[in-house]
């Protein structure tokens, strides 16, 4: 198959790979995904408590080219702003940017979710409820 | 001059041998005759080709020459093979043996027969790749017509003890055929000291061109006879119509022949290549090869690389021109059924390897491939959360999996 120049780019140089602290009630960390499914993206958040604002953000993931790509560019995009804003990121932006074919949406769909779920094991670790999503189907 | 990407999948097809090219190249132009015309010095001189190609090939596996039926391929072949016996020892029985290992071209074909009422037996392999000959004896019934075993698997390299399968399958009166698409040509193989009744190959696995293939059809002891699946002009004996790919003929009999004189030196130097690019790779922590070592093919090696996934992985070694058990096209990942029926999880026959060194590969090559993946696996490992769990010591089963 062929793959997009900004996923060969990600893939390449991997943008904000690491970890950060989860014991850390800053930080707030997503896990999406199955070893069997032959994705697995692990996302992180760390906010400033006072702005709201995402100081970092790290990412490992397990998965093809668009996968790691998908989840290198979330890191890049979540760097900067409050959770908020973060929430808003869609998964069809991310194709948009890296230019996924169809049977690669999957791949942004779990960029999503990681995003997600890093924010809300943030939310839950600082007292609030976690974000409720029922319209979305997988 | 390291020529990227480095081939290292003649599993799948071969470079064509520059001298089988030159025996070829006459008979597309000047001796462009029809084999079966009897009339004139073309066609002549085409028939003249097609016997001294049959006797090279014939030499090759230690028969005649008339036991050689041209095909387009080794599919062709099994599908002859094994729907010919079918139909043609119908009154005998309907019980065909094979191996849920094989490749699709027979796997398929029994499928197909399953529906018009042949029943078939898909015998299992050991986490080795080898059936278990125990197995074959209780699976044999009086109605059994047919066993089909290949000699060597496309995806393990893994060799089947033949002539002890042949000799079971003799004993209960049935026939044996093998697919030896893999092992024509790398292997010895005779079909006398086998026990082979018939046998499909190709040419383009051992440096010869693609479209033509051959069955071999055992015509003493016992003389074997398969219905034809082709109707028409009753080329080769009967069992396959069609006018004969002679340029193609030509190239496999010089492919026969140089594989006969240059296999054994060509065996041990690329088993000495492929143990070097295998020793180096298991180094690398969590890599297995897969199926059996010691019954294996001189130039294969399959080798799984844990936590790490298989497409990310063959995008990682785009400079190998390797082929993956992940078949990932989609989000519903199918791993090689091969490597699952040896008991592979799904995770290590996602992230598996299959290196196939040919007559041109080079010590250079498998310097620069032994590099490729290591590099590659090293650095999808540092990106990967699941190896990261690993070195923590986490067991990834005990971990409640988001499915999508």
């Amino acid at each position: 198959m062929a793959y997009s120049d900004k996923v060969i780019d990600h893939y390449n140089n991997p943008r904000n790979v690491g970890t950060l602290d989860k014991s850390k009630n800053e930080v707030g960390t997503g896990l999406v995904g199955a070893p069997e499914c032959g994705d697995v993206m692990r996302l992180q958040i760390e906010v400033d408590p006072e702005t709201h604002v995402i100081k970092d953000a790290r990412f490992k993931t397990f998965g093809c080219g668009s996968a790691i790509a998908s989840s290198s560019l979330a890191t890049e995009w979540l760097k900067g702003k409050t959770v908020d804003q973060a929430l808003e990121i869609d998964n069809m932006d991310i194709v948009e940017e890296l230019a996924l074919p169809p049977v690669k949406i999957h791949c942004s769909v779990l960029a999503e979710d990681a995003i997600r779920a890093a924010i809300n094991d943030y939310r839950v670790k600082n007292g609030l409820d976690p974000i409720e999503d029922n319209n979305r189907i997988h | 001059m390291l020529k990227l990407p480095v081939y290292l999948d003649s599993n799948a097809t071969t470079p064509m041998d520059p001298r089988v090219l030159e025996t070829m190249i006459p008979f597309f132009t000047e001796n462009f005759g029809n084999a079966a015309s009897r009339n004139h010095a073309y066609g002549w001189k085409a028939e003249e080709a097609v016997d001294y190609a049959r006797e090279q090939i014939a030499t090759l596996i230690g028969c005649t020459d008339k036991e050689i039926i041209f095909t387009s391929g080794a599919t062709e072949s099994n599908n002859l093979a094994i729907k010919g016996v079918a139909e043609m020892y119908a009154s005998k029985g309907n019980h065909i043996i094979t191996v849920t290992t094989e490749h699709k071209a027979v796997l398929d074909t029994c499928k197909h027969l399953e529906k018009s009422g042949i029943e078939v037996t898909y015998l299992s392999v050991g986490s080795d790749g080898l059936i278990n000959l125990e197995d074959l004896a209780k699976a044999i019934t009086p109605r059994t017509i047919l066993v089909s075993v290949m000699i060597a698997n496309n995806e393990t390299g893994v060799v089947q003890p033949i002539k002890e399968i042949a000799k079971l399958t003799h004993q209960h009166g049935a026939l044996f055929h093998t697919d030896a698409t893999q092992a024509v040509g790398k292997i010895p193989v005779l079909v006398d000291e086998m026990g082979i009744d018939l046998m499909s190959f190709t040419a383009h696995k051992m440096y010869g061109p693609k479209g033509i293939g051959a069955l071999y059809v055992r015509r003493k002891n016992p003389r074997v006879k398969v219905t034809a699946q082709m109707d028409g002009g009753g080329h080769e004996r009967g069992m396959r119509s069609g006018t004969l790919n002679v340029p193609g003929i030509v190239g496999f009999g010089k492919a026969c022949e140089i594989a006969r004189n240059e296999m054994d030196s060509e065996a041990a130097r690329l088993s000495a290549l492929r143990d070097q690019l295998q020793t180096e790779l298991l180094k690398l922590e969590e890599s297995y090869v897969n199926g059996s070592i010691e019954h294996r093919l001189p130039h294969v090696t399959n080798m799984s690389f844990k936590y790490v996934e298989g497409e990310g992985l063959i995008m990682g070694v785009k400079d190998l021109a390797v082929s993956s058990g992940s078949a990932c096209t989609s989000a519903s990942l199918e791993p090689s059924y091969v490597l699952k029926n040896l008991g592979l999880s799904d995770d290590l026959a996602h992230s598996s390897l299959r290196f196939g060194l040919s007559r041109f590969t080079t010590q250079e090559d498998i310097d620069f491939a032994i590099q490729c993946v290591t590099k590659a696996v090293n650095q999808l490992r540092d990106m990967s959360p699941l190896w990261e769990m690993h070195k923590e010591g986490i067991d990834l089963s005990t971990i409640q999996w988001e499915h999508h």
